[in-house]
């Protein structure tokens, strides 16, 4: 392997004086002897998926199995043309995007885990909001998806990716850095800022509960991607501007690995605890489930 | 490193709602297919841990079925695979146990038709990846996310040489390698993960092999 650590990730770029991306790339075509046009074509196949999630979610009436969730992303992304809003329409496109995404996949719809289903909005939901800010070109989207796979990779490595293992934080709070690392690549940010800006997001995450309602990854999962996407952009800007995170990228993953050990059993996808043990969380529960499957 | 390809992070594409609850699951079921090597007629999953409290609402127990039958992670049938289970003659049973084991969600499956019978422990990791930690009581590390190949062997000196020696005529490296067995001198297994695929050819010279009873491809 070339890097192990963001630390490492970081001063391989430095070096070479190549994106985060490039790195991911010739990793990804030395490790596993492919070719970079192979590589390319396999991920603008995920970004296609991508795309293609993110339309259904915004113009069809999506409705997941449950009932629990769906049309929310819609709803937004009418509201945002149709009236002036408070944050932003780049802010607020990611988060219809990326909500649009989760109420596809809680649909039982085609979706790409990034890097996990429960989490798979917010890179998406950042990424289709840069259209009319950053104009990428289909490389340059192709590239955010390496350059967040290559945060994700050492948060996966070091840390978790789960809910089941580490909460929330692991999943929508890895997501949400993986994406402002991304979202300040495209925007001609340095290899450094891409980690400063995954360290500050993920620090707004560390915590984060895994307690979704009956069981499905529906509620709260839907809105936490939403919060996701706009903590990422928010994130990007901080790195952008200059900002730095006093605790080095490396070790804030590591503290979300830690409070992920810490974490009782009921807040890590078991749905024993959180929103899913509110009265009305556990009325959905028995809703749509009955009364026998009731647990505890 | 348990995750080696940005493809774990940026990938699967799949059906949701969730990668280790439903993509996680479909894969277990798929290998537990492959290894069986046919359509069993009955199935039964022990599910433990977060498995066992949320399969409903993820799907998981969808996906493993979907699996059973074949179907990959991305294939829109795995959202009908109960109906078509039914139509096919598969019966499937759940069962939620109690025991704490090491990984949240592990599921062990067993099943088997009037000739034969299987049991595999798989756990999804996260993001789609999963492992296989047990097949017929033998303990093993198998990632299912390159090809790979499982001998049944006779404990025999020799035995494992013989294997590598015609992998290595027909320029096949080997990734990783794992030889269990219960007893001294008694059956043995060796998981070979290998870096590019074996052909038919190559899987009936090595079970023409002394002391090797039976080879199973599991992976493309």
């Amino acid at each position: 392997m070339m890097f192990r650590n963001v630390q490492e990730l970081v001063s391989l770029a430095e070096k070479e004086g190549i994106p985060i991306s490039e790195i991911m790339i010739r990793q990804e075509m030395e490790y596993h002897e492919r070719t970079r046009e192979e590589i390319f074509a396999q991920m603008e196949r995920n970004l296609n998926v991508m795309e293609k999630a993110v339309e259904r979610g915004i113009t069809e009436d999506v409705k997941s199995v449950s009932g629990l969730t769906g049309g929310d992303g819609k709803k937004l992304f009418e509201y945002m043309q149709s009236k002036e809003t408070l944050a932003g329409n780049q802010l607020l496109e990611a988060v219809a995007k990326a909500m649009a995404t989760n109420e596809v996949n809680a649909a039982m719809g085609t979706i790409c885990a990034t890097p996990t289903a429960g989490s798979a909005g917010v890179v998406p939901g950042v990424l289709f909001s840069t259209k009319n800010k950053l104009n990428p070109t289909r490389e340059q989207m192709i590239r955010f998806l390496f350059t967040s796979g290559a945060f994700g990779f050492v948060v996966a490595n070091n840390a978790s990716i789960s809910g089941a293992a580490g909460g929330c934080q692991a999943e929508v709070g890895s997501a949400t850095g993986m994406a402002a690392a991304a979202l300040v690549e495209m925007a001609g940010g340095t290899p450094k800022q891409c980690a400063e800006a995954m360290a500050m997001a993920l620090k707004g995450m560390l915590g984060l509960v895994c307690d979704p309602v009956a069981g499905l990854v529906e509620v709260p999962c839907v809105k936490r991607n939403a919060f996701g996407s706009s903590n990422a952009i928010v994130a990007a800007d901080l790195a952008l501007a200059g900002i730095e995170s006093r605790i080095p990228c490396d070790e804030v993953i590591d503290a979300m690995y830690r409070i992920g050990e810490a974490m009782p059993s009921a807040f890590k996808e078991t749905a024993e605890g959180g929103l899913a043990a509110t009265p009305t969380g556990r009325k959905y529960q028995e809703q749509i489930f009955g009364a026998s499957v009731k647990k505890v | 490193m348990k995750y080696r390809s940005v493809f774990d992070i940026i990938g699967p594409v799949m059906i949701g709602p969730s990668s280790s609850h439903t993509a996680g699951a479909a894969r277990i079921g798929l290998v537990a297919r492959q290894l069986f090597q046919k359509e069993p007629s009955w199935v039964s999953f022990h599910l433990y841990g977060s498995f066992a409290k949320t399969y409903q609402g993820h799907g998981t127990d969808v996906a493993l079925v979907g699996g059973v039958l074949g179907f990959e992670t991305f294939d829109t049938r795995i959202t009908e695979s109960m109906k078509i289970a039914k139509e096919r003659g598969l019966n499937y049973s759940f069962h939620e146990e109690e025991a704490q084991l090491d990984h949240p969600n592990t599921v062990k499956i067993r099943m088997g038709d009037d000739h034969q019978e299987m049991e595999l422990v798989g756990v999804s990791i996260g993001g789609g990846k999963v492992e296989i930690k047990e097949l017929n009581g033998f303990e093993l590390r198998l990632s299912g996310n390159h090809p790979a190949i499982l001998v049944v062997h006779n404990d025999r000196f020799g035995a494992i040489a013989s294997v590598s020696t015609i992998l290595a005529k027909h320029q096949i490296n080997i990734g990783h390698m794992q030889v269990s067995r219960k007893e001294v001198g008694k059956e043995a297994l060796m998981v070979i993960e290998v870096d590019q695929n074996i052909g038919p050819d190559i899987l009936q010279e090595v079970e023409a092999l002394d002391h090797v009873e039976k080879v199973t491809k599991i992976h493309e």
